[in-house]
């Protein structure tokens, strides 16, 4: 799929918030968090899902601000395409700022317990089923999709 | 300018062309290629009473197919992944697969069934949604992640990973089982297409195996009968009718493996003509049989424009170029099957689509990097000499070769001798050396886009083309010019079916494939299982 501006936003948004989500609640109570502030991890566990719930909002918000960045490259591009390594450098981009972003302003992480390694395995545990569901299931799903530009609306 | 009068024509032959045997010598109009009852031949529009009079035999299909090609393959697939039963639909083509046209003009262009194509990994004809990829399914079957790798790491890194033509013959071959294409198929060739005074159509076929004429009676009528002809550069062809030589002037779309014997048997030499994918693959044949077989093959490359570098309008409509090439993984800028640029051409007038094709259009190749590097280890060795200019004129040298006399852009002028010359320009697209196209625009009211192409609407419906309740739907190489731009290619071959068949679906013919219909069918596609039969809803016309 080579996306427009708006293909971009509706598949970000549409797919953080079922995928995302999806992934989010498996994959929580299996992070590595610790129990300083809770006698249990699973007193622990409503935290941890404030983080990552968190940080999946952000993906999601900020994420429309990158989508912006992203067109405005493309249009650099002969194609106008997006090919597979940028897609796959862009979650370096997006991890970083929003680990900065949780830290800063998100619940702090020291409230849950949760080290950096919970945060960024929960982010390309999303990021990833994201961009596989983008590369193959979502044709499935919607077969006029790709040729949309992935809009879906 | 009118391009058929530019290039003559070539037949290909046993083309899935609806009239091949016409080209050349009829004259277009059906009064003249076609030995009706002449009550029949002289009206634009047939009533039922006329026809049954006439003893044709009569079949009522509410929806036929006209090409038998990939174009057909792919509505039929929609069509019946959407609920359509096998009695519904026929296709009528000459060839006797789908596949045969493409996998002629691949093999005839060097392209054996283990080469690999420009297509892309998800334009995948015999699967309408395009997963898994030819990639995924290569890296299961040889249990190999390389092609994934390289499908995640492309153009970057890696060149565009394209599939063998036999992977999508294989593929092609599985979902006409699945679908039951054989049931549908009737092989026969197209002679006329008429209006029928109570709505609909009449198409006229001559069946290939017994000879007997046929009349569908439809509601709506489908054409993809692809290009009409090989065309051949207007000074070849004029050597060709003057000398009668086709063996030393030759088309590269032409079965012509004579020329690598001959060089096999002595060394000779051979101008190349044209910049596309084709020349590429001519001159990749060249020189590996070179490599090989340890061959003193000496090869000219005629440019008529020669691309130095990126080239374009503005910093953000620049296509690459180099050495002579302009580079382009597939035949348009790719977010024209589905992004961008496909949006911005659907939003234009015909003016502004005129414009933008223009820019985007053009004869580009892949930029794969073993091509660049023979080329660049062929310059270096001495043998493969690049010329820029046009040919003022193509005759038989003293010698019994052939000379070619160039003029360069500054007015200078230069004769070269070669012992063949491989002319790698193309296909006819001019929609009126076609006789189905011709009759239709003499008798149809058939509108033509700027390009001069079928104009068609966003659903592929030819406009001027209704009769009644019936409509006539167009893919391929005949609707250029209109709202989309890669209709020559599986994936937009599949696009044009998928908005056909969901304009069909409004009219209450088969079903839009919607979330769970997709889903179901896809499994089934996955199981190898037919399409569902058609469901208790199912509509089909009259």
């Amino acid at each position: 799929m080579t996306p427009t501006l708006s293909g971009r936003i509706q598949t970000r948004l549409a797919l953080t918030l079922t995928v995302g989500v999806v992934v989010t609640l498996m994959v929580t109570p299996f992070l590595p968090y610790n129990t300083y502030f809770s006698r249990t991890r699973h007193q622990a566990l409503p935290g941890a899902y404030l983080i990552t719930f968190a940080s999946l909002g952000l993906v999601a918000a900020v994420g429309v601000v990158w989508e912006l960045i992203y067109h405005g490259l493309q249009q650099l591009r002969w194609d106008k395409d997006w090919p597979s390594p940028l897609g796959i450098l862009t979650g370096l981009n997006e991890s970083i700022v929003v680990y900065v972003m949780i830290r800063w302003f998100g619940p702090r992480p020291h409230w849950t317990g949760m080290p950096p390694s919970a945060f960024l395995l929960h982010f390309y545990a999303v990021w990833l089923a994201v961009f596989f569901t983008a590369n193959g299931p979502m044709r499935v799903l919607l077969i006029r999709w790709r040729y949309r530009g992935g809009r879906i609306v | 300018m009118n391009p058929a009068r530019i290039y003559t024509l070539v037949r290909i032959s046993g083309g899935n062309d609806v009239a091949g045997s016409m080209l050349g010598g009829g004259s277009g109009t059906s009064d003249v290629i076609v030995d009706l009852p002449s009550e029949l031949n002289r009206r634009v529009t047939w009533t039922d009473l006329e026809v049954s009079r006439s003893g044709l035999i009569v079949r009522d299909v509410p929806l036929v197919t006209v090409g038998g090609g990939i174009g057909s393959f792919a509505l039929i697939d929609s069509l019946r992944i959407g609920g359509v039963s096998v009695a519904a639909v026929a296709a009528v083509g000459t060839d006797e697969c789908p596949w045969d046209s493409i996998t002629r003009l691949a093999r005839a262009s060097q392209l054996g069934d283990d080469d690999r194509l420009r297509s892309d990994s998800s334009s995948t004809p015999g699967n309408i949604w395009g997963f898994p990829s030819y990639a995924l399914r290569e890296a299961w079957k040889r249990r190999s992640l390389a092609p994934v790798v390289n499908v995640l790491t492309e153009p970057i890194i890696t060149d565009f990973w394209t599939p063998r033509l036999s992977q999508v013959m294989d593929e092609m071959r599985r979902e006409a089982d699945r679908i039951n294409w054989w049931a549908v198929f009737d092989r026969g060739r197209v002679e006329l297409i008429r209006e029928r005074d109570e709505g609909g159509y009449f198409i006229l076929v001559r069946r290939c195996d017994t000879d007997t004429r046929v009349v569908y009676r439809s509601r709506w009528v489908h054409v993809a009968v692809g290009y009409s002809a090989i065309r051949m550069l207007p000074d070849l062809q004029s050597y060709r009718e003057r000398t009668g030589d086709a063996e030393r002037v030759v088309n590269a779309y032409e079965s012509h493996d004579h020329v690598y014997e001959s060089l096999a048997r002595r060394p000779g030499s051979v101008l190349v003509r044209g910049s596309g994918v084709v020349a590429s693959r001519i001159l990749e044949r060249l020189i590996d049989d070179r490599d090989e077989k340890g061959l003193d093959t000496r090869v000219h490359h005629l440019f008529r424009t020669y691309v130095g570098g990126s080239r374009g309008p503005s910093i953000m409509l620049r296509r690459p170029g180099a050495d002579g090439w302009a580079n382009q993984a597939f035949n348009w800028p790719k977010s024209c099957w589905g992004g961008e640029l496909k949006q911005r051409l659907e939003r234009l007038d015909p003016e502004g689509r005129m414009e933008l094709l223009g820019v985007l259009g053009g004869t580009t190749t892949p930029p794969r990097k073993s091509w660049q590097d023979q080329l660049v280890r062929a310059r270096e060795g001495g043998w493969y000499q690049e010329l820029i200019g046009t040919v003022v004129d193509v005759r038989p040298s003293g010698d019994g070769r052939v000379s070619t006399n160039i003029i360069d852009h500054d007015g200078a002028k230069s004769e070269l001798v070669s012992d063949f010359v491989i002319d790698c320009t193309g296909l006819e697209p001019a929609i009126e050396s076609h006789p189905l196209f011709a009759d239709m625009l003499a008798h149809a009211g058939i509108e033509r886009n700027p390009l001069g192409r079928l104009d068609v609407t966003e659903s592929f419906e030819v406009l001027g083309a209704r009769s009644g309740d019936g409509r006539i739907y167009a893919s391929g190489a005949a609707t250029l010019g209109g709202p989309y731009a890669a209709v020559d290619s599986f994936q937009g071959l599949q696009y044009a079916a998928l908005r056909i068949a969901d304009d069909l679906a409004e009219q209450g013919f088969g079903h839009r494939i919607g979330v769970r219909r997709s889903l179901r069918q896809w499994v089934r596609w996955v199981r190898d299982r037919p399409p569902e039969p058609a469901g208790r809803n199912e509509a089909v016309a009259p």
